[in-house]
Protein backbone atom coordinates (compact mmCIF):
# COMPACT_ATOMS: atom_id res chain seq x y z
CA UNK A 1 0.00 0.00 0.00
CA UNK A 2 1.48 3.39 -0.64
CA UNK A 3 1.16 6.47 1.48
CA UNK A 4 0.70 10.19 1.57
CA UNK A 5 -0.24 13.12 3.55
CA UNK A 6 -3.64 14.40 3.13
CA UNK A 7 -1.92 18.12 3.04
CA UNK A 8 -0.03 16.76 0.23
CA UNK A 9 -3.17 15.76 -1.86
CA UNK A 10 -4.58 18.69 -0.69
CA UNK A 11 -2.10 21.10 -2.50
CA UNK A 12 -1.93 18.62 -5.42
CA UNK A 13 -5.87 18.97 -5.96
CA UNK A 14 -5.81 22.64 -5.46
CA UNK A 15 -3.87 22.85 -8.58
CA UNK A 16 -5.69 20.18 -10.50
CA UNK A 17 -9.04 22.40 -9.65
CA UNK A 18 -7.36 25.56 -10.67
CA UNK A 19 -6.59 24.64 -14.22
CA UNK A 20 -10.37 23.58 -14.63
CA UNK A 21 -12.48 26.54 -12.39
CA UNK A 22 -10.24 30.22 -13.30
CA UNK A 23 -12.64 31.53 -10.41
CA UNK A 24 -10.74 29.75 -7.78
CA UNK A 25 -8.26 31.93 -5.74
CA UNK A 26 -6.08 30.52 -2.83
CA UNK A 27 -5.22 32.54 0.45
CA UNK A 28 -2.55 31.42 2.51
CA UNK A 29 -0.90 32.89 5.71
CA UNK A 30 2.78 32.44 5.71
CA UNK A 31 2.90 28.71 5.44
CA UNK A 32 2.44 27.42 1.74
CA UNK A 33 5.17 24.82 2.02
CA UNK A 34 3.62 23.25 5.05
CA UNK A 35 0.14 23.53 3.85
CA UNK A 36 1.09 22.79 -0.03
CA UNK A 37 -0.86 25.72 -1.50
CA UNK A 38 2.52 26.47 -2.79
CA UNK A 39 2.25 23.88 -5.60
CA UNK A 40 -1.27 25.99 -6.62
CA UNK A 41 0.83 29.18 -6.49
CA UNK A 42 3.77 27.99 -8.52
CA UNK A 43 1.18 27.22 -11.36
CA UNK A 44 -1.13 30.45 -10.79
CA UNK A 45 1.16 33.00 -8.99
CA UNK A 46 -1.55 35.94 -9.79
CA UNK A 47 -4.49 33.45 -8.02
CA UNK A 48 -2.67 32.93 -4.83
CA UNK A 49 -2.44 35.64 -2.01
CA UNK A 50 0.05 35.56 0.72
CA UNK A 51 -1.33 37.55 3.54
CA UNK A 52 1.72 37.11 5.63
CA UNK A 53 1.38 35.57 9.40
CA UNK A 54 -2.42 37.22 10.04
CA UNK A 55 -5.25 34.63 10.31
CA UNK A 56 -7.85 36.76 10.91
CA UNK A 57 -6.77 38.91 7.92
CA UNK A 58 -6.27 35.87 5.55
CA UNK A 59 -10.44 34.89 6.69
CA UNK A 60 -12.12 37.73 5.93
CA UNK A 61 -10.28 38.88 3.08
CA UNK A 62 -11.24 35.38 1.94
CA UNK A 63 -15.19 36.42 2.49
CA UNK A 64 -14.39 39.43 0.65
CA UNK A 65 -13.24 37.45 -2.18
CA UNK A 66 -16.36 35.28 -2.12
CA UNK A 67 -18.58 38.53 -2.31
CA UNK A 68 -17.41 39.41 -5.68
CA UNK A 69 -17.86 35.59 -6.98
CA UNK A 70 -14.77 33.72 -6.20
CA UNK A 71 -14.51 30.03 -4.76
CA UNK A 72 -11.94 31.37 -1.77
CA UNK A 73 -9.62 28.37 -0.58
CA UNK A 74 -8.11 29.75 3.05
CA UNK A 75 -5.47 27.75 4.41
CA UNK A 76 -3.36 28.25 7.59
CA UNK A 77 -2.84 25.24 10.37
CA UNK A 78 -6.07 23.97 11.93
CA UNK A 79 -4.72 25.75 15.19
CA UNK A 80 -4.81 29.12 13.81
CA UNK A 81 -7.49 28.54 11.32
CA UNK A 82 -10.46 27.00 13.31
CA UNK A 83 -8.88 29.03 16.96
CA UNK A 84 -7.63 32.27 15.85
CA UNK A 85 -9.88 32.42 12.89
CA UNK A 86 -12.80 31.99 14.69
CA UNK A 87 -15.38 34.68 15.05
CA UNK A 88 -13.93 35.65 11.30
CA UNK A 89 -15.05 32.38 10.23
CA UNK A 90 -18.37 32.78 11.89
CA UNK A 91 -19.41 36.34 11.48
CA UNK A 92 -17.69 37.32 8.23
CA UNK A 93 -18.00 33.34 6.38
CA UNK A 94 -20.58 31.74 7.74
CA UNK A 95 -23.35 34.42 9.05
CA UNK A 96 -23.52 35.54 5.23
CA UNK A 97 -22.94 32.15 4.29
CA UNK A 98 -20.00 32.65 1.72
CA UNK A 99 -18.23 30.55 -0.29
CA UNK A 100 -14.98 30.09 1.31
CA UNK A 101 -13.59 26.92 1.87
CA UNK A 102 -11.64 27.02 5.14
CA UNK A 103 -8.76 24.26 4.12
CA UNK A 104 -6.35 23.77 7.20
CA UNK A 105 -3.29 21.33 7.21
CA UNK A 106 -1.58 19.81 10.60
CA UNK A 107 -4.71 18.94 12.30
CA UNK A 108 -4.45 16.58 15.06
CA UNK A 109 -1.71 15.26 17.31
CA UNK A 110 0.01 13.70 14.75
CA UNK A 111 1.72 17.17 13.78
CA UNK A 112 3.87 15.58 16.09
CA UNK A 113 7.17 17.44 17.31
CA UNK A 114 5.72 21.25 17.36
CA UNK A 115 4.02 20.25 20.55
CA UNK A 116 0.72 20.78 22.27
CA UNK A 117 0.23 24.14 21.04
CA UNK A 118 0.00 22.93 17.35
CA UNK A 119 -2.10 20.04 17.66
CA UNK A 120 -5.73 20.71 16.97
CA UNK A 121 -7.90 18.60 18.95
CA UNK A 122 -10.70 21.07 19.01
CA UNK A 123 -10.80 22.56 15.49
CA UNK A 124 -13.44 19.99 14.31
CA UNK A 125 -15.62 20.72 17.56
CA UNK A 126 -15.45 24.44 17.45
CA UNK A 127 -16.37 24.18 13.57
CA UNK A 128 -19.40 22.05 13.84
CA UNK A 129 -20.83 24.14 16.14
CA UNK A 130 -21.31 26.84 13.36
CA UNK A 131 -24.52 27.23 11.88
CA UNK A 132 -24.44 25.97 7.99
CA UNK A 133 -20.85 24.90 8.58
CA UNK A 134 -19.92 21.39 6.58
CA UNK A 135 -17.32 20.08 8.44
CA UNK A 136 -14.77 17.26 6.41
CA UNK A 137 -12.07 14.46 7.17
CA UNK A 138 -10.37 13.06 4.76
CA UNK A 139 -9.27 9.14 5.38
CA UNK A 140 -6.56 9.21 2.87
CA UNK A 141 -5.08 11.18 -0.48
CA UNK A 142 -7.69 10.06 -2.99
CA UNK A 143 -10.69 11.15 -0.63
CA UNK A 144 -8.90 14.74 -0.01
CA UNK A 145 -8.78 15.09 -3.72
CA UNK A 146 -12.38 14.74 -4.24
CA UNK A 147 -13.36 16.83 -1.35
CA UNK A 148 -11.78 19.56 -2.88
CA UNK A 149 -13.44 19.34 -6.04
CA UNK A 150 -16.86 18.63 -3.77
CA UNK A 151 -16.47 21.67 -1.82
CA UNK A 152 -15.79 23.65 -4.87
CA UNK A 153 -18.86 22.71 -5.96
CA UNK A 154 -20.97 23.29 -3.14
CA UNK A 155 -22.43 27.03 -2.37
CA UNK A 156 -21.51 27.83 1.04
CA UNK A 157 -18.58 27.84 3.54
CA UNK A 158 -16.49 23.95 4.23
CA UNK A 159 -13.80 23.29 6.71
CA UNK A 160 -11.53 20.80 5.18
CA UNK A 161 -9.40 19.65 7.54
CA UNK A 162 -6.05 17.49 6.43
CA UNK A 163 -3.09 16.26 8.45
CA UNK A 164 0.82 16.54 8.18
CA UNK A 165 1.61 12.78 8.50
CA UNK A 166 1.58 9.97 5.51
CA UNK A 167 -1.62 8.71 5.96
CA UNK A 168 -2.32 4.65 4.26
CA UNK A 169 -4.13 4.69 0.90
CA UNK A 170 -7.73 3.83 1.39
CA UNK A 171 -9.34 4.95 -2.18
CA UNK A 172 -6.31 4.23 -4.68
CA UNK A 173 -7.75 2.47 -8.00
CA UNK A 174 -11.29 2.18 -6.62
CA UNK A 175 -14.39 3.51 -8.18
CA UNK A 176 -15.54 5.64 -4.91
CA UNK A 177 -17.14 9.06 -5.30
CA UNK A 178 -17.05 10.87 -2.31
CA UNK A 179 -19.97 13.05 -1.86
CA UNK A 180 -21.08 15.83 1.10
CA UNK A 181 -23.19 14.01 3.55
CA UNK A 182 -22.44 10.72 3.32
CA UNK A 183 -20.46 8.01 5.30
CA UNK A 184 -18.72 4.87 3.44
CA UNK A 185 -19.16 1.30 4.96
CA UNK A 186 -16.21 -0.08 3.95
CA UNK A 187 -16.91 -3.21 5.38
CA UNK A 188 -20.37 -5.09 6.33
CA UNK A 189 -20.33 -6.61 9.94
CA UNK A 190 -22.89 -7.51 12.50
CA UNK A 191 -21.61 -7.45 16.17
CA UNK A 192 -19.98 -4.31 16.67
CA UNK A 193 -19.60 -0.85 14.27
CA UNK A 194 -16.53 1.13 14.26
CA UNK A 195 -17.11 4.44 12.58
CA UNK A 196 -14.00 6.31 12.08
CA UNK A 197 -12.66 9.35 10.43
CA UNK A 198 -9.35 10.74 9.02
CA UNK A 199 -6.27 8.76 9.30
CA UNK A 200 -7.73 6.28 12.08
CA UNK A 201 -9.68 5.08 8.84
CA UNK A 202 -7.21 2.82 8.13
CA UNK A 203 -6.40 1.73 11.76
CA UNK A 204 -9.78 1.11 12.28
CA UNK A 205 -9.71 -1.82 8.96
CA UNK A 206 -6.90 -3.21 10.36
CA UNK A 207 -8.61 -3.47 13.63
CA UNK A 208 -11.54 -4.95 11.96
CA UNK A 209 -9.20 -7.83 10.16
CA UNK A 210 -7.96 -9.20 13.42
CA UNK A 211 -11.14 -8.80 15.54
CA UNK A 212 -12.70 -10.83 12.20
CA UNK A 213 -9.67 -13.73 12.50
CA UNK A 214 -11.30 -13.75 16.33
CA UNK A 215 -14.24 -14.69 15.55
CA UNK A 216 -16.57 -11.40 15.42
CA UNK A 217 -18.08 -9.38 12.97
CA UNK A 218 -17.27 -5.56 12.00
CA UNK A 219 -19.00 -2.98 10.19
CA UNK A 220 -16.06 -0.34 9.23
CA UNK A 221 -17.72 3.21 8.46
CA UNK A 222 -15.77 5.76 7.60
CA UNK A 223 -17.78 9.37 8.21
CA UNK A 224 -15.93 11.45 6.37
CA UNK A 225 -18.28 14.33 6.58
CA UNK A 226 -18.89 15.74 10.26
CA UNK A 227 -21.46 17.33 9.98
CA UNK A 228 -23.87 16.85 8.28
CA UNK A 229 -23.41 13.71 9.83
CA UNK A 230 -24.76 10.61 7.65
CA UNK A 231 -27.77 10.11 9.56
CA UNK A 232 -29.54 6.78 7.97
CA UNK A 233 -26.20 5.07 7.55
CA UNK A 234 -25.24 5.55 11.52
CA UNK A 235 -28.73 4.80 12.49
CA UNK A 236 -28.52 1.36 10.43
CA UNK A 237 -25.36 0.82 12.11
CA UNK A 238 -27.00 1.36 15.24
CA UNK A 239 -29.85 -0.77 14.80
CA UNK A 240 -27.77 -3.59 13.27
CA UNK A 241 -24.56 -4.19 15.73
CA UNK A 242 -24.64 -4.49 19.08
CA UNK A 243 -22.67 -0.98 19.99
CA UNK A 244 -20.68 1.58 18.39
CA UNK A 245 -16.76 2.34 18.70
CA UNK A 246 -15.65 5.39 16.85
CA UNK A 247 -11.84 6.68 16.39
CA UNK A 248 -10.68 10.41 15.54
CA UNK A 249 -7.60 12.47 15.66
CA UNK A 250 -9.11 15.19 17.99
CA UNK A 251 -11.21 15.70 21.00
CA UNK A 252 -13.81 13.23 22.02
CA UNK A 253 -15.63 16.08 22.93
CA UNK A 254 -17.75 17.71 20.19
CA UNK A 255 -15.54 15.58 16.95
CA UNK A 256 -17.03 12.44 15.49
CA UNK A 257 -17.99 10.37 18.65
CA UNK A 258 -19.85 13.67 19.67
CA UNK A 259 -21.89 14.05 16.40
CA UNK A 260 -22.47 10.63 16.71
CA UNK A 261 -23.87 10.40 20.02
CA UNK A 262 -25.74 13.35 19.78
CA UNK A 263 -27.76 12.11 16.66
CA UNK A 264 -28.15 8.63 18.53
CA UNK A 265 -29.00 10.04 21.91
CA UNK A 266 -31.91 11.27 19.75
CA UNK A 267 -33.47 8.59 17.63
CA UNK A 268 -31.93 5.31 19.24
CA UNK A 269 -30.27 5.36 21.99
CA UNK A 270 -27.13 2.86 21.66
CA UNK A 271 -24.10 1.98 23.65
CA UNK A 272 -20.95 4.04 21.83
CA UNK A 273 -17.55 3.75 23.23
CA UNK A 274 -15.02 6.55 21.71
CA UNK A 275 -11.17 6.51 21.30
CA UNK A 276 -9.70 9.88 20.79
CA UNK A 277 -8.15 12.69 22.65
CA UNK A 278 -9.73 12.94 26.50
CA UNK A 279 -10.09 16.08 27.95
CA UNK A 280 -5.83 17.12 27.61
CA UNK A 281 -3.76 18.69 25.87
CA UNK A 282 -0.58 16.85 23.53
CA UNK A 283 3.43 17.34 23.93
CA UNK A 284 6.15 16.69 21.63
CA UNK A 285 7.22 13.55 19.69
CA UNK A 286 6.50 12.03 16.41
CA UNK A 287 3.01 11.80 14.75
CA UNK A 288 3.86 7.78 15.09
CA UNK A 289 4.63 7.96 18.95
CA UNK A 290 1.95 10.22 19.69
CA UNK A 291 -0.92 7.83 17.94
CA UNK A 292 0.69 5.01 19.95
CA UNK A 293 0.73 7.15 23.53
CA UNK A 294 -3.11 8.63 23.35
CA UNK A 295 -4.19 5.09 22.28
CA UNK A 296 -5.15 5.63 18.35
CA UNK A 297 -3.94 2.43 17.13
CA UNK A 298 -5.77 -0.65 15.75
CA UNK A 299 -4.93 -2.56 18.81
CA UNK A 300 -6.32 -0.08 20.75
CA UNK A 301 -9.60 -0.14 18.80
CA UNK A 302 -9.29 -4.35 19.40
CA UNK A 303 -9.28 -3.74 22.62
CA UNK A 304 -12.21 -1.12 23.03
CA UNK A 305 -14.00 -3.79 21.12
CA UNK A 306 -13.27 -6.61 23.23
CA UNK A 307 -13.67 -4.71 26.50
CA UNK A 308 -17.75 -4.13 25.36
CA UNK A 309 -18.73 -7.09 23.82
CA UNK B 1 -21.98 73.95 -5.26
CA UNK B 2 -25.43 72.63 -6.43
CA UNK B 3 -23.99 69.20 -5.61
CA UNK B 4 -23.24 70.43 -2.04
CA UNK B 5 -26.76 71.78 -1.22
CA UNK B 6 -28.42 68.38 -2.80
CA UNK B 7 -25.77 66.58 -0.61
CA UNK B 8 -26.98 68.87 2.74
CA UNK B 9 -30.14 67.91 2.22
CA UNK B 10 -29.72 64.14 1.85
CA UNK B 11 -27.32 64.07 4.83
CA UNK B 12 -30.15 65.72 6.81
CA UNK B 13 -32.93 63.23 5.98
CA UNK B 14 -30.30 60.54 6.74
CA UNK B 15 -29.75 62.13 10.51
CA UNK B 16 -33.63 62.53 10.58
CA UNK B 17 -34.63 58.87 10.02
CA UNK B 18 -31.29 57.99 12.04
CA UNK B 19 -33.03 59.02 15.54
CA UNK B 20 -36.44 58.39 14.29
CA UNK B 21 -35.62 54.76 13.83
CA UNK B 22 -33.96 53.94 16.51
CA UNK B 23 -36.32 56.31 18.98
CA UNK B 24 -39.23 53.38 16.96
CA UNK B 25 -36.76 50.69 17.98
CA UNK B 26 -36.19 52.06 21.28
CA UNK B 27 -32.52 50.67 20.52
CA UNK B 28 -29.70 51.23 18.28
CA UNK B 29 -26.28 53.33 18.02
CA UNK B 30 -27.38 57.33 17.22
CA UNK B 31 -24.39 58.70 18.12
CA UNK B 32 -21.71 56.99 15.40
CA UNK B 33 -24.44 56.77 12.77
CA UNK B 34 -24.93 60.55 12.69
CA UNK B 35 -20.96 61.46 12.79
CA UNK B 36 -21.11 59.51 9.75
CA UNK B 37 -23.99 60.41 7.81
CA UNK B 38 -21.76 63.30 5.92
CA UNK B 39 -19.69 60.70 4.98
CA UNK B 40 -22.60 58.33 4.01
CA UNK B 41 -24.18 61.12 2.10
CA UNK B 42 -21.24 61.92 -0.15
CA UNK B 43 -20.61 58.25 -0.63
CA UNK B 44 -24.29 57.46 -2.25
CA UNK B 45 -25.67 60.39 -3.47
CA UNK B 46 -22.21 61.32 -5.25
CA UNK B 47 -19.87 58.92 -5.25
CA UNK B 48 -20.66 55.20 -5.81
CA UNK B 49 -21.31 53.56 -9.25
CA UNK B 50 -24.82 51.18 -7.70
CA UNK B 51 -27.77 50.47 -9.13
CA UNK B 52 -30.79 50.42 -6.16
CA UNK B 53 -32.75 48.56 -9.00
CA UNK B 54 -29.73 45.93 -9.67
CA UNK B 55 -27.82 45.53 -6.15
CA UNK B 56 -25.68 43.05 -7.08
CA UNK B 57 -24.52 44.17 -10.40
CA UNK B 58 -21.12 42.86 -10.64
CA UNK B 59 -19.30 46.05 -11.43
CA UNK B 60 -20.63 47.98 -8.72
CA UNK B 61 -18.65 50.15 -6.34
CA UNK B 62 -18.53 48.44 -2.68
CA UNK B 63 -19.47 49.67 0.51
CA UNK B 64 -17.97 48.19 3.67
CA UNK B 65 -19.75 49.04 6.86
CA UNK B 66 -16.90 48.36 8.99
CA UNK B 67 -18.20 50.00 12.14
CA UNK B 68 -21.50 47.45 11.93
CA UNK B 69 -23.17 49.57 14.28
CA UNK B 70 -23.73 52.34 12.70
CA UNK B 71 -26.64 50.19 10.78
CA UNK B 72 -28.82 52.97 10.88
CA UNK B 73 -26.96 55.39 8.41
CA UNK B 74 -26.30 52.95 6.21
CA UNK B 75 -29.94 51.83 6.48
CA UNK B 76 -31.28 55.58 6.09
CA UNK B 77 -29.01 56.34 3.02
CA UNK B 78 -30.16 53.02 1.43
CA UNK B 79 -33.75 53.98 1.79
CA UNK B 80 -33.18 56.95 0.44
CA UNK B 81 -31.08 55.88 -2.44
CA UNK B 82 -34.35 53.66 -3.70
CA UNK B 83 -32.99 50.24 -2.51
CA UNK B 84 -36.13 49.69 -0.67
CA UNK B 85 -39.47 51.57 0.65
CA UNK B 86 -38.66 53.75 3.70
CA UNK B 87 -41.87 52.25 5.73
CA UNK B 88 -39.19 49.21 6.40
CA UNK B 89 -36.96 52.01 8.62
CA UNK B 90 -39.91 51.98 11.26
CA UNK B 91 -39.02 48.02 11.53
CA UNK B 92 -35.15 48.61 12.20
CA UNK B 93 -34.16 45.92 14.68
CA UNK B 94 -37.55 44.93 15.03
CA UNK B 95 -38.12 40.73 14.84
CA UNK B 96 -38.56 39.36 10.83
CA UNK B 97 -37.11 42.72 9.90
CA UNK B 98 -34.89 42.43 7.54
CA UNK B 99 -32.79 45.43 9.17
CA UNK B 100 -30.96 43.93 11.67
CA UNK B 101 -29.17 45.20 14.73
CA UNK B 102 -26.25 45.16 12.39
CA UNK B 103 -25.96 44.66 8.74
CA UNK B 104 -27.14 41.72 7.25
CA UNK B 105 -26.38 41.31 3.49
CA UNK B 106 -28.71 37.63 3.15
CA UNK B 107 -31.41 39.79 4.45
CA UNK B 108 -31.69 43.59 3.22
CA UNK B 109 -30.46 44.33 -0.72
CA UNK B 110 -27.83 46.89 -0.48
CA UNK B 111 -25.70 45.37 1.77
CA UNK B 112 -22.24 44.56 0.48
CA UNK B 113 -21.17 42.49 3.49
CA UNK B 114 -22.56 41.44 6.45
CA UNK B 115 -21.09 43.17 9.69
CA UNK B 116 -20.89 43.79 13.56
CA UNK B 117 -17.83 42.21 15.02
CA UNK B 118 -15.30 45.43 14.88
CA UNK B 119 -12.46 44.96 12.70
CA UNK B 120 -12.99 42.50 10.07
CA UNK B 121 -14.46 44.85 7.41
CA UNK B 122 -10.75 46.56 5.65
CA UNK B 123 -9.93 43.03 5.40
CA UNK B 124 -13.00 41.76 3.40
CA UNK B 125 -12.88 45.51 1.50
CA UNK B 126 -9.42 44.15 0.05
CA UNK B 127 -10.77 40.56 -0.72
CA UNK B 128 -12.86 42.74 -2.88
CA UNK B 129 -10.53 44.78 -4.21
CA UNK B 130 -8.02 42.11 -4.66
CA UNK B 131 -10.72 40.51 -7.21
CA UNK B 132 -11.12 43.55 -9.24
CA UNK B 133 -7.70 43.69 -9.83
CA UNK B 134 -7.78 39.63 -10.67
CA UNK B 135 -10.20 40.48 -13.14
CA UNK B 136 -9.12 43.75 -14.27
CA UNK B 137 -12.63 45.44 -13.36
CA UNK B 138 -12.33 49.43 -12.34
CA UNK B 139 -14.75 49.05 -9.59
CA UNK B 140 -13.50 51.02 -6.34
CA UNK B 141 -13.98 49.78 -2.81
CA UNK B 142 -15.16 52.10 0.07
CA UNK B 143 -14.97 51.54 3.81
CA UNK B 144 -15.98 53.02 7.17
CA UNK B 145 -14.03 52.42 10.49
CA UNK B 146 -14.69 53.84 13.47
CA UNK B 147 -11.47 55.40 15.35
CA UNK B 148 -12.69 53.12 18.67
CA UNK B 149 -12.34 50.40 15.92
CA UNK B 150 -8.63 50.49 15.07
CA UNK B 151 -7.85 49.29 18.45
CA UNK B 152 -8.37 45.64 17.50
CA UNK B 153 -5.01 44.21 15.66
CA UNK B 154 -6.72 42.83 12.56
CA UNK B 155 -7.27 46.66 11.15
CA UNK B 156 -3.62 46.66 11.09
CA UNK B 157 -2.90 43.15 9.39
CA UNK B 158 -5.85 44.36 6.70
CA UNK B 159 -3.66 47.60 6.71
CA UNK B 160 -0.78 46.13 5.60
CA UNK B 161 -2.23 43.22 3.18
CA UNK B 162 -3.73 46.60 1.49
CA UNK B 163 -0.72 48.58 1.23
CA UNK B 164 1.50 45.27 -0.03
CA UNK B 165 -0.32 44.54 -2.61
CA UNK B 166 -0.52 48.01 -3.53
CA UNK B 167 -4.72 48.34 -3.29
CA UNK B 168 -5.68 51.95 -4.86
CA UNK B 169 -8.72 50.98 -5.71
CA UNK B 170 -9.46 50.68 -1.73
CA UNK B 171 -10.44 53.48 -0.17
CA UNK B 172 -11.56 53.74 3.71
CA UNK B 173 -12.92 56.52 5.75
CA UNK B 174 -12.00 57.17 9.13
CA UNK B 175 -14.63 58.22 11.92
CA UNK B 176 -12.77 60.20 13.63
CA UNK B 177 -14.86 61.06 16.51
CA UNK B 178 -12.80 60.30 19.30
CA UNK B 179 -15.66 59.15 21.55
CA UNK B 180 -16.20 54.85 22.24
CA UNK B 181 -18.16 53.17 24.71
CA UNK B 182 -16.29 53.58 27.87
CA UNK B 183 -15.39 57.52 26.93
CA UNK B 184 -12.66 59.50 25.08
CA UNK B 185 -10.50 56.90 22.74
CA UNK B 186 -7.34 58.90 23.68
CA UNK B 187 -8.47 57.92 27.64
CA UNK B 188 -9.53 54.28 26.90
CA UNK B 189 -7.05 53.25 24.39
CA UNK B 190 -4.89 56.30 22.17
CA UNK B 191 -4.90 56.07 18.81
CA UNK B 192 -3.11 58.84 17.88
CA UNK B 193 -0.76 59.57 15.88
CA UNK B 194 -3.08 58.46 13.11
CA UNK B 195 -2.14 59.50 9.82
CA UNK B 196 1.33 58.72 11.04
CA UNK B 197 0.37 55.30 11.87
CA UNK B 198 -1.83 55.03 8.40
CA UNK B 199 1.36 56.80 6.52
CA UNK B 200 4.00 54.27 7.89
CA UNK B 201 1.66 51.46 7.18
CA UNK B 202 2.49 52.37 3.50
CA UNK B 203 -1.28 54.27 3.38
CA UNK B 204 -1.83 57.82 1.18
CA UNK B 205 -3.13 59.52 4.24
CA UNK B 206 -5.58 62.55 3.78
CA UNK B 207 -7.06 64.12 6.75
CA UNK B 208 -10.48 66.59 6.47
CA UNK B 209 -13.20 67.86 8.56
CA UNK B 210 -15.75 65.18 7.82
CA UNK B 211 -18.77 67.33 8.30
CA UNK B 212 -17.18 69.78 5.28
CA UNK B 213 -18.88 68.19 1.93
CA UNK B 214 -16.16 70.00 0.34
CA UNK B 215 -13.32 68.61 1.92
CA UNK B 216 -15.15 64.87 1.49
CA UNK B 217 -15.36 65.50 -1.83
CA UNK B 218 -12.07 66.46 -2.86
CA UNK B 219 -10.68 63.61 -0.83
CA UNK B 220 -12.87 61.23 -2.73
CA UNK B 221 -11.23 62.91 -5.89
CA UNK B 222 -7.84 63.13 -4.75
CA UNK B 223 -8.32 58.70 -3.63
CA UNK B 224 -9.31 58.60 -6.98
CA UNK B 225 -6.19 60.21 -8.60
CA UNK B 226 -3.41 58.54 -6.09
CA UNK B 227 -1.95 55.21 -7.90
CA UNK B 228 -0.04 52.33 -6.34
CA UNK B 229 -1.23 52.71 -2.58
CA UNK B 230 -4.79 52.50 -0.60
CA UNK B 231 -6.46 55.92 0.79
CA UNK B 232 -7.22 56.66 4.26
CA UNK B 233 -9.27 59.67 5.20
CA UNK B 234 -9.25 60.78 8.20
CA UNK B 235 -12.67 62.65 9.15
CA UNK B 236 -12.36 64.69 11.97
CA UNK B 237 -15.96 64.48 13.00
CA UNK B 238 -18.57 65.09 15.85
CA UNK B 239 -20.81 62.19 17.58
CA UNK B 240 -23.97 62.75 17.48
CA UNK B 241 -23.57 65.11 15.09
CA UNK B 242 -26.66 67.29 13.86
CA UNK B 243 -28.28 67.56 17.22
CA UNK B 244 -27.22 69.92 20.26
CA UNK B 245 -27.64 68.22 22.50
CA UNK B 246 -26.35 64.69 21.26
CA UNK B 247 -22.62 65.89 19.83
CA UNK B 248 -20.12 64.46 21.64
CA UNK B 249 -22.21 63.09 24.43
CA UNK B 250 -20.78 59.69 25.12
CA UNK B 251 -24.05 58.24 26.66
CA UNK B 252 -25.69 58.49 22.96
CA UNK B 253 -23.02 55.56 21.33
CA UNK B 254 -25.65 52.82 22.19
CA UNK B 255 -28.77 54.75 23.66
CA UNK B 256 -32.32 55.04 21.99
CA UNK B 257 -33.50 58.93 22.23
CA UNK B 258 -36.98 59.10 23.65
CA UNK B 259 -39.73 60.41 21.38
CA UNK B 260 -39.37 63.90 23.28
CA UNK B 261 -35.59 64.14 22.25
CA UNK B 262 -36.34 62.80 19.31
CA UNK B 263 -39.10 65.25 18.46
CA UNK B 264 -36.48 68.04 19.64
CA UNK B 265 -33.80 66.42 17.11
CA UNK B 266 -36.09 67.00 14.21
CA UNK B 267 -37.37 70.76 15.20
CA UNK B 268 -33.18 70.87 15.08
CA UNK B 269 -32.43 69.32 12.01
CA UNK B 270 -35.98 71.33 9.94
CA UNK B 271 -33.52 74.10 10.97
CA UNK B 272 -30.60 72.94 8.71
CA UNK B 273 -32.78 71.95 6.27
CA UNK B 274 -34.06 75.81 5.72
CA UNK B 275 -30.77 77.51 6.23
CA UNK B 276 -29.88 75.39 3.18
CA UNK B 277 -32.19 76.01 1.03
Amino acid sequence: MSKKATRQAYGEALAELGRINKDVVVLEADLSKSTKTAIFQSEFPERHFNVGIAEADLMATAAGFATTGKVAFASTFAMFAAGRGFEQIRNTIAYPKLNVKIAPTHAGISVGEDGGSHQSVEDMSLMRSIPGMVVLCPADAEETRQMVFAAAEYDGPVYLRSGRLDTEDIYKDTDYKFEIGIADTLKEGTDVTIAATGMLVHEAMEAAKTLEAEGISVRVINVSTIKPLDGPTILKAAQETKFIVTCEEHSVIGGLGGAISEFLGETHPTLIKKLGIYDQFGQSGTGNQLLDEYGLRAKDIVAKVKENM
Amino acid sequence: MADIKMLTEKATQIRKDIVTMICKSKSGHPGGSLSAADIVSALYFNEMNVDPKNPKMADRDRFVLSKGHAAPVLYAALAEKGYFDRELLGTLRKFGSPLQGHPDMKKLPGVDISTGSLGQGLSVANGMALSAKLDDKSYRVYALLGDGEVQEGQVWEAAMTAAHYNLDNVCAFLDSNNLQIDGNVDKVMGVEPLDEKWRAFGWNVIVIDGHNFEEILGALEAAKAHKGQPTMVIAKTTKGKGISFMENVCGFHGVAPTSEETDKALEELSHVECCNN
